[in-house]
């Protein structure tokens, strides 16, 4: 008997429609993806199986789980059914546990508020299931004293530990560092097959989908467009959108060959400490070292790629490259000058380097008009510039963006035009060099492919050096020449993008790019 | 968490040294010589050095501020210059009554707070919210005399409940709440409807967090996610207010004792002003201040309870 079957899910919330005729199935001890991009209704469709749709929700169809017709249930009998028959795991794992209580509490309470036992023994099972879900610390522990993965090991052990027939995964690595998503989904797929769950998981990133799910669901605009056994959907995609989604995840962007070898950026030997808070109350602060020892060279026009994991040095290195923070050791030059003088930024660089930064949602002041947005780095010449509108126009052209979207304001763009924007920003004072902070990483595909293919096309009509910060392996290995590897504020392993991708040395890069999902080879299929 | 509370007590102890020396500095600069005040117009000059010398007003400024900080620490207030009797004794009589008016105020305020805070959070938009909402609208806009002024006409004239003022002493407990009930209720409204509102919009804040979501996918229900997982954290913000609350309603009080007619610290405060009894006014304010840095350090304490995020840190 099928465990789960959606059948006909229409949803409208307010006067808007999420979801249009969803037909989803799903059995015990297999793995159903749902994928798509944002706004495509995935995440609704999971909370709409927990019956645990926002307010203002209205949906016709049927969800059966095991027989039972969720849309019909009473809340009271919803509440035993969550936790109890269905557990749920978010994609947040660093606010998705309550900061207050400890994880052992967290996860006995699914028992306690389920069954009739007493709490050491629910103690002992969340203990137990703790253990099991591979976590090595005691559960007298509060969330904030662990990692984003550990946390999330806590959060599936809530989910599990009434052993549910069915599990719900809500983006569940998306917020995790490649290794340990590679762990979690490992967690999952073993933790599927001990207990005969059936897993939903809902993710945008089609390599997890490709390497874990038996089954794949493609979400478009709240509709289901394509829904296929996996190795059947990975050779013959139907659905043009289906087609489009995995193309542009594996999209290549024709970057122009970097020639000539003038040095721009020269680093060499940066330490960047920050004091740690004090073990004794007068005693001296401790250091944390978050930059070690740190050198490497940009050429004029080179593209140079920076990968680790989250906590290794790369946000500080963007720091001090920019001169917002003083290093303690090493110095960094730009066209022989550097980028750190006195205790201030020195500008006479700083309009030589402009940032692009992750969040095309927090990074623009939402009072100010796109003309202003984009002038803003004029204030680091000493006089504007003649000519200031036309400037304007040219810039944001140049970005895929008309002259006429100046006099606007910045919620009337989508995520992906407002890192058009923003690159628009950076480029309008013509810097020798761009920074791109993990600046396609809140995108979605289609959208990231359109944004790194401007980015090529920039190359192509001017020299443009830049760094490109990320944590996606793919999207480096596209629009980089050279890539440098960092692990705990020390480069590891540096070279050209190819070879370090083909032939890594450091154990370290061996582990990232074995960790990282990777979609099957169309080609060759 | 025992690093926690020595930070916290190495910082109440330096916070009382700095005020202890602006109180100071501040009432040497305040022009008028207190010796010829209390002498009038008409002494001699020598008599005024003579009792400035007894006053050890002639003292150079750092011996006077340490033989002050010491006689405070063996609770020596010195001796009041128009009541002729030791400030202690005057402060003794006071803080009885302003100390246990502070507390019962802030036990209603804190009581009335509570639930309707919690209940207007759980029934967001809904008439109890709404309800809720407007009550403490009006409790933040109305100013407490008046509200002491309606609570006399109604239960002291009208209905003969309580006595209209006055305070007959501990000696009768049940009298002595009494007759602190209307004050308190007076004090304590206008600060229930601020807290009502700050534990609500907390609430709120907190209901919409992820670990909520999580809470309510592991089957319980809105009231059960809202009571084990809501009110504690929402409970950091409120901390706060009811620590500067507390300060408040202890020498906040001037005028509702003037009202009620209670002899209170208010009303000592206000009457040593009056008659440049600058002992008295140093020496209280001094206590005020003591008493708020306490709060304050109970209030640090109590965060650290609430939130084991801040006992790991210094």
């Amino acid at each position: 008997m099928t465990l789960l079957h959606i059948r006909d899910l229409t949803l409208t919330i307010g006067t808007t429609d999420i979801l249009h005729n969803v037909d989803v199935q799903l059995q015990r001890g297999e793995i159903v993806a749902i994928t798509g991009e944002s706004g495509s209704g995935k995440s609704m469709t999971a909370l709409s199986i927990m019956g645990l749709l926002p307010r203002g929700a209205r949906s016709s169809g049927q969800i059966l789980l095991d027989g039972t017709d969720i849309l019909t249930t009473s809340e009271p009998d919803l509440c035993k059914m969550r936790g109890n028959t269905m557990g749920m795991v978010f994609q947040e794992p660093m606010t998705a546990l309550n900061p207050v209580q400890t994880i052992g509490d967290q996860v006995a309470e699914t028992i306690l508020i389920h069954e009739n036992t007493s709490k050491k023994q629910a103690h002992k099972r969340a203990a137990d299931m703790l253990q099991r879900v591979g976590l090595d610390v005691a559960p007298s522990r509060f969330p904030h004293e662990l990692s984003g993965g550990q946390r999330q090991r806590v959060v599936i052990a809530m989910a599990i530990v009434k052993h549910p027939k069915l599990l719900i995964a809500d983006e569940p690595t998306t917020a995790l560092d490649v290794t340990t998503q590679a762990n979690i989904l490992t967690l999952l797929k073993d933790l599927v097959r001990e207990f005969d769950m059936g897993l939903l998981l809902i993710t945008h990133d089609l390599a997890v989908v490709a390497d874990v799910a038996d089954h794949i669901v493609v979400m478009q605009k709240g509709r289901v467009v394509e829904s296929a056994p996996t190795p059947d959907l990975l050779a013959n995609m139907r659905h043009p959108y289906t087609r489009a989604l995995f193309d542009a995840s594996s999209h290549q962007v024709d970057l122009p060959v970097h020639t000539g070898c003038v040095q721009l950026v020269h680093a060499s030997h940066i330490v960047r400490d920050y004091p740690a808070p004090r073990n004794t109350l007068f005693g001296p602060r401790p250091k944390f070292r978050a930059l070690d020892d740190v050198s490497f060279t940009i050429d004029r026009g080179e593209r140079v790629g920076l990968v680790g994991e989250s906590g290794c040095g790369k946000s500080t290195l963007t720091r001090a490259l920019l001169g917002l923070e003083d290093v303690q050791g090493g110095t960094i030059t730009l066209d022989g000058a550097p980028v750190f003088t006195g205790k201030k930024p020195n500008l006479i660089v700083r309009r030589k380097m402009q940032v692009v930064f992750q969040d095309p949602y927090g990074s623009f002041n939402p009072r100010h008009r796109v003309s202003r947005l984009v002038s803003e780095p004029w204030h680091l010449l000493d006089s504007p510039p003649d000519n200031p509108e036309a400037r304007i126009a040219a810039a944001l052209e140049d970005v895929g963006l008309s002259a006429s979207d100046a006099s606007k304001y910045i919620h009337e763009f989508s995520g992906g035009q407002r890192q058009r924007i923003a690159i628009a920003r950076a480029l309008i004072v013509e810097p020798d060099l761009i920074i791109f902070d993990e600046a396609v990483s809140a995108l979605d595909v289609s959208v990231r492919a359109q944004v790194l293919d401007l980015i090529a096309d920039l190359c192509r009509k001017r020299p443009l050096a830049y760094l490109f910060i990320s944590h996606d392996l793919t999207v480096v290995r596209s629009v980089t020449d050279r890539v440098l590897v960092m692990k705990s504020g020390q480069i590891v392993e540096q070279g050209a993008t190819e070879s370090v991708f083909n032939n890594p040395q450091h154990p370290y890069t061996q582990t990232l790019l074995a960790a990282a999902p990777k979609l099957p080879d169309f080609e060759e299929a | 968490m025992i690093r926690y509370i020595a930070s916290r007590l190495l910082s109440l102890t330096l916070s009382l040294i700095a005020a202890s020396i602006v109180i100071f500095a501040v009432i040497e600069v305040i022009p008028g010589d207190p010796a010829a005040f209390m002498l009038g117009v008409n002494a001699r000059p020598d008599t005024l050095l003579a009792l400035r010398d007894q006053m050890g007003l002639n003292d150079p400024l750092p011996l006077r501020y340490f033989a002050w900080v010491t006689g405070m620490l063996t609770g020596d207030f010195g001796i009041s210059w128009t009541y002729k009797t030791p400030v202690a004794e005057l402060v003794n009589d006071r803080i009885w009554v302003s100390l246990p008016l502070a507390i019962y105020a802030l036990f209603l305020s804190t009581i009335i707070a509570f639930p309707a805070g919690i209940i207007a959070a759980s029934r967001r938009g809904g008439m109890g919210d709404v309800s809720i909402m407007g009550a403490t609208q009006l409790g933040v806009a109305i100013p407490n005399f008046w509200f002491a002024m309606i609570l006399v006409l109604i239960f002291a004239i009208k209905l003969r409940w309580f006595s209209a003022g006055g305070f007959p002493g501990w000696d009768t407990p049940l009298l002595a709440i009494k007759s602190l009930t209307l004050p308190a209720i007076a004090l304590a409204l206008p600060q229930a409807a601020i807290l009502a509102r700050v534990m609500r919009s907390s609430l709120l804040d907190n209901l919409g967090e992820d670990y909520i979501r999580t809470a309510r996918a592991k089957g319980l229900t809105r009231r059960q996610a809202l009571w084990r997982h809501a009110v504690r954290n929402a409970l950091i913000p409120v901390l706060t207010i009811i620590g500067l609350q507390f300060s408040f309603l202890l020498a906040g009080g001037i005028i509702i004792e003037q009202i009620f007619f209670l002899p209170g610290l208010g009303r000592l405060i206000f009457q040593s002003i009056s008659a440049r009894d600058l002992i008295v006014v140093e020496s209280v304010v001094m206590l005020l201040v003591f008493v708020v840095i306490v709060v304050n350090f109970a209030v640090d304490l109590a965060y650290a309870v609430v939130d084991p995020r801040l006992r790991s840190r210094t």
